[in-house]
Parts: structure tokens; C-alpha cells; sequence
């Protein structure tokens, strides 16, 4: 349809009922570009229809009262953060039309992060970005945009580079990364570029709408009252020293060649949930706590050996076997760098009553798969505990001779097997055997819930039995 | 559009109470047909005018200033509907 | 139902799933990052969106979008990622946002280490953001209460419109334990404040900015009278041989299962001597302290800090009968005899 008139957009209110003091007229100083732009907009969200599904995202500064203007959901955030809230909220509403309108101290300073890896995430958003050089909302401080030479508030005598550094380049910057579809530079000095503005203006919200993906429309702008100049003036200033530095025009266009998509909206489901969060749907417990001689009974246990020797997967295995034999367990490994390299070792506890401290510092068992593991532990056993050792790998026994000790040559044992890889599930199994705290059908039940490779599962069963035997021998022998 | 029945010549109409005398219109108009009025408005400024003849409807003013009320241009043949029903 | 033995990071994961939560942003750090990565698991499998973001200060700006259009949504960090979300906390503050935070504290200040700390309890307890705001405070001691906990912050944060955090340390988030997993919660209702892009959202402004004095007071005035009902409605807490004690030992998180050793072991040797475990420490059981005030001789409250949630026992005691603290930095738990000897020591005193 013919254009019959030029007037106020339907997608501002009427009255701006937000806004302190008269409703009829915006906040902005005489001249701003802010007025231009946010028509520009507003008119282009009329005419795609866009109004009712338009979430707008003011920041700080000049423009963070657009709300007071645009009649769409309004959201107001903190400086430079308007990319990471529009990413948030686009996210929850794929068939919104996410507006980010952020100024260049906002966007460049600030946000200068957020920006760029919105742009880079290729979020399906329109970013505005008003670029007058200048930070207008706080009385006329230096923005990264600020042109050399250029007197601000907080360059009185002119930006320099040996102190500030060059103009940032924000349109140039964008274009470069992979993502983003369409960023064009443009002013709104004079009709001709004004029209291009709006042409920019419109591609990028249509990209949004046909989900093409990230657009950023970078606008030069006047700051009259900032820049101290007539808005006539300010508009010169602009083609004849912005241009320069910041030239118009097209610096990525992807639009045609992308792909128009629907957008999906978010759907909230709760189908299936316990099967898609692993919940099990079978009880496990089955509460056959084994008659454990009093010495043996409710272990307090630490673990400990090389990263590696499954020390780790040793205490899962006995918590897991523990819990489904009726236990109040605890499992707490020592985790970080430590873990990473080097040694690891994993504190278990295995109750009748409620599990207090889940740090074990006075082990009733400890499980001591390397000689480092047994030189720092071995005097932390209570009198009467009980001291397992790896004695393939650990070639002295423990000093202490109020305590019991068991060694197991598992690693020699698992090699037997074909892998050293399974020593670990070898004491398992000599240590339920020798303990009676855990039967042997308890934990080759639990085996499958507790390896994560459920390949591994024949062999680990394997060592398992492998170990309940080497303790029934050790435990006639004696 | 029935262009014989509508408004017979391009109009700007200015708000004069949302006009904050920017002048931005008036450097803007390519047949100069607006000036600014010896007058001032409720908050202080001289606004904007029309010569009431001239205007090609051609809404450079329209883009050019930063009201989003302040004015309005009815191009010829332009009809006052009762309001887009 | 049946019970699953699990990390207590993992817990809060599909505790919030369960709860209705769909939507993370997470950024990485330790002692917390299986949290992000247990959302990054899920979250796609339920229809949900796991994004890492570029920093702490973006994911919890994402957070205040993504709550702005009416979902459950949350974000996990560790103390020095806590720190760079206060400006974000505020926000969702004064902007009266639902938003789930979970804090597995570590040791600090500064990079500190990644042991278990609970050095953040001013800073998230007393404000660490700007404003007159408060988040609400849930502090879980086991796995079970990871999952349970993080479903009643989600409850409560929608009840109160108001960001509500989980606060762990690094050692109840490492631990595992047997975890039953309750019911799904029922799909949520509409939000008549939120935005949901469908036609209706004019009269929808999500916003912490009023820049007129008496408005803006006016709007602290509603936030501090909505604390008051928190304090009046949420206080939740645990007793521990509370009914005869004379010395009642007050800690939260990891050192409440110290405690429970510790008193354990002090009832076998005929001390009386209870524990009270905060289990929201926003809002904090003071009233329950006062009441105990009047019949025990002396607290004994035991953190992993230099003493922070100390404050707010003096307060609640104010003066009545001394309060005693001990504590340990930098990641170093107090084993169950070292409390007991300091104990000890302090009921001689």
C-alpha cells in the first residue's frame, strides 16, 4: 500500500504514562537521534506486524527509558548488558522479536564482551547501536568511540592514542565473525542516509523474523547538548568527521543467502521426565544388611592410591553396594588438581545409623592401593581397624601392630585377569569376603549400576570373584 | 485511493506543543516551505511552522525530527478514515 | 520410590528439572562445574536450553531474560563467580525477578582455593550487590536436600518473585549419597507480570530504574515488606537434641554432619549438648534462637569462615548468654575430634 501519510507509529504509546512530567513529548534533548531511530523502528514494527511480539532491551544510558515509548514488553538492564538479557529472553521466546538498543559506551565499553559473543553465538536478535562518540546520559564523557582529538568531559584536552587509544570500530569488528548475517553502518545526517537508516533498520528486524539469525545496525548519531552544538551543526560534525573514521555502508550481508525459518516455540513438558533424568523406576534397596562381626561393622573407611587405579570408582561401587543392601551411605572423593594428576583417594561411610560427617578422620578401613597412600594413612586406622594393602605394588607392611592387615597382590591379580585396570574391583571383592559387610549377590547386583561402561561388566565381575576367592584361601590358611 | 475524494494537496501538520525547536525540519525540507515561528511554546521553544502551501509530501521533515508526535505530513489524496477499523 | 546414589551437584540438576526449570546458563568453575555439566546433559533432553555463556556476568544477565519471560531458570557458580554476579543479583532484585543462584562455596578471598569454604555468607546473606535487598537463602547439608532444596528455591522464588540461592560448599557438591527424587512439579501457571511475546506484554516493564526519590522508596518500602513475610513464612531449620541441651552447637552445610558426629559422640560422654542447623540462613531462624536463648547456658557456632553467620547469632542472642565461635579458612574442614576438643574447652571455659 502506498505510504498516504508520515506520523506517529502505533507502536508507541499514545501517551507516555512511564515518563514523569508532560506525556506527550520523549525525554530526549532537542535534536537527538534517539527520536529518529526509535521512529524508524517503531514504523517498521508496525509494518511487519511485529508489535505484539516485540520484547524490547534498554540499557543504560540515553536510551534507557525507551519504555517509556515503545508499546511492546519492555525489559530494562544494567549497562552493557542488554546482548546477554536479549540471549536469555530469546531463548525462552524463539518467536519473539528480541531488540537489543544500546548506545556505544553501553555496547562497546562495557559490554564490549557481550556483544561480541552474542554476535559470535549468532543469537537471532537486531541490535541498534547508537554510536554519537559519546556518552550522553552521564554529561558527556569519553566513549570508545569518541574521535581523536575530541574534547569530552574526561578528555578535556582532546582523546589522544598515547593515552586512549584509537576509535573502536564496532561495525568493522562484527563483520568479521562467522556468525552474524547482516551489519551495516549507517546516519541519519541528512534524507538520503536517513532512508538508508531506515531500510537498515527494517532488514534487520525482518532477518529476526525470518530467523536468518544475528543483525547489528550501527548508527551514527548527534549528541547536540553532549557535543555542544546546534542540532544543524551536530549533523555536520558528523559527515564531516564521523565519516571519516566510521564510514557508511554495508560491512556483512548475508540476508539472501540464508535460509528463512520458522520459529519453533518453547514448549514446557513434562513427558517422560524421570526416564530422560536416569531416575531408576525400581527400588534397588532390598535391605539385607548381612550379620557383620562387631569389628567390622558400620565401616568408616578411606581410600586411597594413584589416579587411575579406579580408587574412585572402588567407593562408588561399595556406596552404590551399600545403599542397595540397606546402608546409609556417604561417598566424598578429594577432587580438584589433586584429582587430576598424581594421587586420589575417596572417604566412604557405611551405616546402620545416620550418616554424621561424611569426612572420615579416624578409618576403621583403609584401603591403601600405593605406598605414598599407606605412609599417609596408615596411623589415622582406630586400634582394631583394619588395613588393606595392595602388596603387589606397596613392598613393606604396615608398622602398625594394633591393627589388622590384609594384603592382596591385586594389581598381580588383575594382570592375571588381563587388565591391572581391575585391581580395584579384586579388593572389592576380598574386602566383602573377608569383612561379611557386603554379600557377594549385593554387590554383583549393584556392579551394572555403578560402572559407567557397561562393557566392562563381565570382566569387573570376573575380578570381583576373582577377589572374594584370594580371601576365602587367605582366610582358611589362617 | 481514491485521490478526488481525499485531501486535494500534501500537508505537513505540526504539533506545536511536542516541537522542542531543533530546527532539523526546517534544514531538512527540500522546498523550505517550514520556518521557525517567532513564538514560544509551553516548554520554551520557538516551534516549527508551516507555510501552509508548498509541501511535496515527500516526509524528509517527518524523518528528520526526533518527536515521535511532533509532526505529522497528509499527502495528497489522504483520507481520514474512522480509524483503521 | 526408589533411590539413586548421586553427587550432590547432580541432585540440584534434576532436583530443578523436577521442579520445572529449563532453561541454564552456566559458565565454568570448580568446585560447581558438574552442575552446568549435569544441565548441559539433561536440559536438551527435556526440551530445555543449556548455554554457556561468556562470563558469570553474562549468564546471570541471560538468567534476568530468560525469568523475564516467566520460566524457571537458574545459574550455578563457585565464590569467585558469586562475586562477579552481585551486580546481576541486584538487578533481579530490584526488578523483583524469580531466579534460581547456586553458590558451591569455596575458599577465598580472591582465587583463594577450591576447597570448601563458607566465606560467602556475607556476601550473599547480607547483600553483596548494591541496595536495600535480600535473596532468600537455602543451605543443604546432604544430596537428598541438594535435590529437595533446589525445588523449594524455585518454589519460593516464584512465590516471592524474588531470586533465591542455594548455598553449598564444595564438599556437600562432590559428596554422594542416596538421593529419592520426588514427583515432577505440575506445569506453572502464567505470570501476569512476565513477557511472553503473545500480545499482551504493553503493559509489561520489567525494570529496577525509578528515578523519582519517594517512588523508588516507595518500591524499597514493598520490597521490605515482602522480606518481612519471608521472615515470617520461611524460616525453616533443623534441632538436634535440642529438648535438654545446655550448650547448643550451631552450623550449617558440610559442618552440620561434623556436628552431628561431634554431638553424637559428646551425648555418649553425658554432655548435654544439642545442635540447631539454619537451613535457610534468608530468612534465619532468630526467633527460634531467641526462644532457646532463655533456657541454654551458651552457643557454639562452628563455620567454614572467619565467623559471618555469627553476626546474626549475636543478634538473635543479643547479649542473653554468651555465644562462642569457632571456625576454620582456606578450605580446611574441622575433623570431628578437633570440634570436640574445642568444645570441650569451651564448656570449661
Amino acid at each position: 500500500m502506498a505510504v498516504t501519510a508520515y506520523k506517529k507509529a502505533a507502536s508507541f504509546y499514545e501517551s507516555y504514562e512511564r515518563k514523569s512530567g508532560l506525556k506527550d513529548v520523549t525525554h530526549y534533548c532537542p535534536g537527538c537521534g534517539h527520536g529518529v531511530l526509535h521512529k524508524l523502528i517503531a514504523e517498521a514494527l508496525d509494518d511487519f506486524n511485529a508489535t505484539d511480539k516485540t520484547v524490547l532491551i534498554s540499557p543504560v544510558g540515553c536510551s534507557v527509558f525507551a519504555y517509556y515509548y515503545f508499546k511492546v514488553g519492555n525489559i530494562q538492564c544494567a549497562h552493557g548488558r542488554a546482548p546477554a538479557v536479549a540471549t536469555g529472553i530469546k531463548r525462552v521466546l524463539p518467536h519473539s522479536v528480541t531488540i537489543a538498543y544500546q548506545g556505544d559506551g553501553d555496547l562497546a565499553a562495557i559490554g564490549g564482551n557481550n556483544i561480541l559473543q552474542a554476535a559470535n553465538r549468532g543469537e537471532n536478535i537486531t541490535v541498534f547501536f547508537v554510536n554519537n562518540a559519546i556518552y550522553g546520559m552521564t554529561g558527556g564523557q569519553m566513549a570508545p568511540t569518541t574521535l581523536l582529538g575530541q574534547k569530552t568531559t574526561t578528555t578535556p584536552y582532546g582523546r589522544t592514542t598515547a593515552n586512549e587509544g584509537m576509535p573502536m570500530k564496532v561495525a568493522e569488528i562484527i563483520s568479521q565473525l562467522d556468525a552474524p548475517v547482516y551489519v551495516e553502518r549507517v546516519a541519519i545526517t541528512d534524507a538520503k542516509h536517513t532512508m538508508k537508516t531506515r531500510a537498515a533498520v527494517r532488514k534487520a528486524i525482518k532477518n529476526q523474523l525470518e530467523n536468518k539469525g544475528f543483525s547489528l545496525v550501527e548508527v551514527l548519531s548527534v549528541c547536540p547538548s553532549g557535543w555542544k552544538m546546534t542540532p544543524v551543526q551536530a549533523k555536520q560534525w558528523v559527515e564531516e568527521h564521523m565519516f571519516k573514521i566510521f564510514p557508511p555502508g554495508v560491512y556483512k550481508d548475508e540476508s539472501a543467502e540464508r535460509d528463512i525459518r520458522e520459529a519453533n516455540k518453547f514448549i514446557f513438558s513434562t513427558e517422560d521426565i524421570r526416564s530422560k533424568l536416569d531416575i531408576p523406576s525400581q527400588e534397588v534397596i532390598k535391605s539385607q544388611i548381612p550379620q557383620v562381626p562387631e569389628r567390622y561393622k558400620d565401616p568408616r573407611m578411606i581410600l586411597a592410591g594413584f589416579g587411575g587405579q579406579g580408587i574412585l570408582m572402588l567407593g562408588v561401587g561399595l556406596s552404590e553396594a551399600g545403599m542397595e543392601a540397606g546402608y546409609n551411605v556417604s561417598w566424598i572423593p578429594s577432587y580438584g588438581p589433586e584429582m587430576r594428576g598424581g594421587t586420589a583417594n575417596c572417604h566412604v561411610n557405611l551405616s546402620t545409623n545416620r550418616v554424621g560427617s561424611p569426612l572420615v578422620s579416624k578409618p576403621t578401613v583403609l584401603v591403601a592401593m600405593n605406598l605414598p597412600s599407606l605412609d599417609k594413612f596408615e596411623d589415622l586406622v582406630v586400634p582394631g581397624g583394619l588395613i588393606i594393602y595392595d602388596s603387589s605394588l606397596i613392598n613393606r607392611a604396615p608398622q602398625r601392630d594394633d591393627v589388622e592387615v590384609f594384603a592382596i597382590p591385586a594389581t598381580e591379580l588383575a594382570d592375571k585377569l588381563g587388565n591391572t585396570r581391575v585391581a580395584n574391583m579384586i579388593i572389592l571383592g576380598a574386602y566383602i569376603e573377608y569383612t561379611g559387610v557386603l554379600t557377594k549377590a549385593t554387590v554383583l547386583d549393584a556392579l551394572p549400576n555403578f560402572l559407567k561402561k557397561k562393557t566392562m561388566v563381565p570382566l569387573n565381575r570376573i575380578a570381583i570373584e576373582k577377589g572374594i576367592e584370594f580371601a576365602r584361601q587367605k582366610m582358611n590358611k589362617s | 485511493m481514491n485521490e478526488s475524494i481525499g485531501l486535494k494537496a500534501h500537508k505537513v501538520i505540526i504539533n506545536e506543543d511536542e516541537c522542542k525547536g531543533c530546527g532539523l525540519c526546517i534544514e531538512m525540507c527540500p522546498k523550505d516551505v517550514l520556518f521557525e515561528q517567532p513564538h514560544l511554546n509551553r516548554m520554551g521553544y520557538h516551534p516549527a511552522g508551516y507555510r501552509g502551501e508548498g509541501c511535496i509530501g515527500c516526509g524528509h521533515c517527518f524523518y528528520a525530527c526526533p518527536e515521535p508526535g511532533a509532526i505529522t505530513v497528509l499527502k495528497k489524496g489522504y483520507v481520514e478514515i474512522e480509524e483503521e477499523v | 520410590m526408589a533411590k539413586q546414589l548421586i553427587k550432590g551437584n547432580e541432585a540440584i540438576v534434576k532436583g530443578a528439572i523436577l521442579a520445572g526449570c529449563r532453561f541454564f546458563f552456566g559458565y565454568p568453575i570448580t568446585p560447581a562445574s558438574e552442575i552446568a555439566e549435569a544441565a548441559a546433559y539433561y536440559l536438551p533432553r527435556v526440551g530445555g536450553t543449556f548455554l554457556q555463556a561468556e562470563s558469570e556476568i553474562a549468564s546471570i544477565n541471560m538468567l534476568y531474560g530468560a525469568a523475564s519471560g516467566g520460566v524457571r531458570a537458574m545459574t550455578a557458580s563457585s565464590s569467585p563467580g558469586i562475586s562477579l554476579k552481585q551486580e546481576g543479583i541486584s538487578y533481579c532484585a530490584g526488578s523483583e525477578l524469580p531466579v534460581v543462584i547456586v553458590d558451591i562455596m569455596r575458599g577465598g578471598p580472591g582465587l583463594g582455593n577450591i576447597a570448601p569454604e563458607q566465606s560467602d555468607y556475607n556476601q550473599m546473606i547480607k547483600g553483596g550487590g548494591h541496595g536495600n535487598y535480600k535473596v532468600i537463602a537455602l543451605a543443604p547439608n546432604c544430596a537428598q536436600e541438594m535435590c529437595d532444596l533446589t525445588m523449594l528455591a524455585f518454589e519460593l522464588a516464584d512465590k516471592y518473585r524474588n531470586p533465591a540461592a542455594i548455598m553449598a560448599d564444595g564438599f556437600i557438591g562432590q559428596m554422594m549419597e542416596p538421593v529419592e527424587f520426588p514427583e515432577a512439579l505440575p506445569r506453572l501457571e502464567k505470570k501476569e507480570w512476565a513477557i511472553y511475546a503473545e500480545g499482551q506484554d504493553d503493559d509489561k516493564l520489567i525494570c529496577s530504574i525509578l528515578l523519582d526519590p519517594p517512588e523508588l522508596e516507595q518500591h524499597n518500602i514493598k520490597l521490605q515488606e515482602k522480606y518481612a513475610k519471608i521472615r515470617q513464612n520461611e524460616v525453616r531449620y533443623e534441632d538436634y537434641y535440642l529438648d535438654d541441651a545446655d550448650f547448643i552447637l550451631i552450623g550449617y552445610g558440610v559442618v552440620s554432619r561434623v556436628l552431628q558426629s561431634a554431638v553424637d559422640e559428646l551425648r555418649a560422654a553425658g554432655i548435654k549438648i544439642g545442635m540447631l542447623r539454619p537451613v535457610s540462613l534468608f530468612p534465619f531462624p532468630t526467633e527460634h534462637i531467641q526462644h532457646l536463648a532463655e533456657r541454654v547456658k551458651k552457643f557454639i557456632v562452628i563455620e567454614l569462615s572467619n565467623g559471618q553467620m555469627v553476626d546474626d547469632v549475636r543478634l538473635a542472642v543479643n547479649g542473653a548468654k554468651p555465644v562462642e565461635f569457632y571456625g576454620r579458612m582456606g578450605g580446611v574442614v574441622p575433623t570431628t575430634d578437633e570440634i570436640i576438643a574445642n568444645v570441650r574447652k569451651i564448656i570449661e571455659a
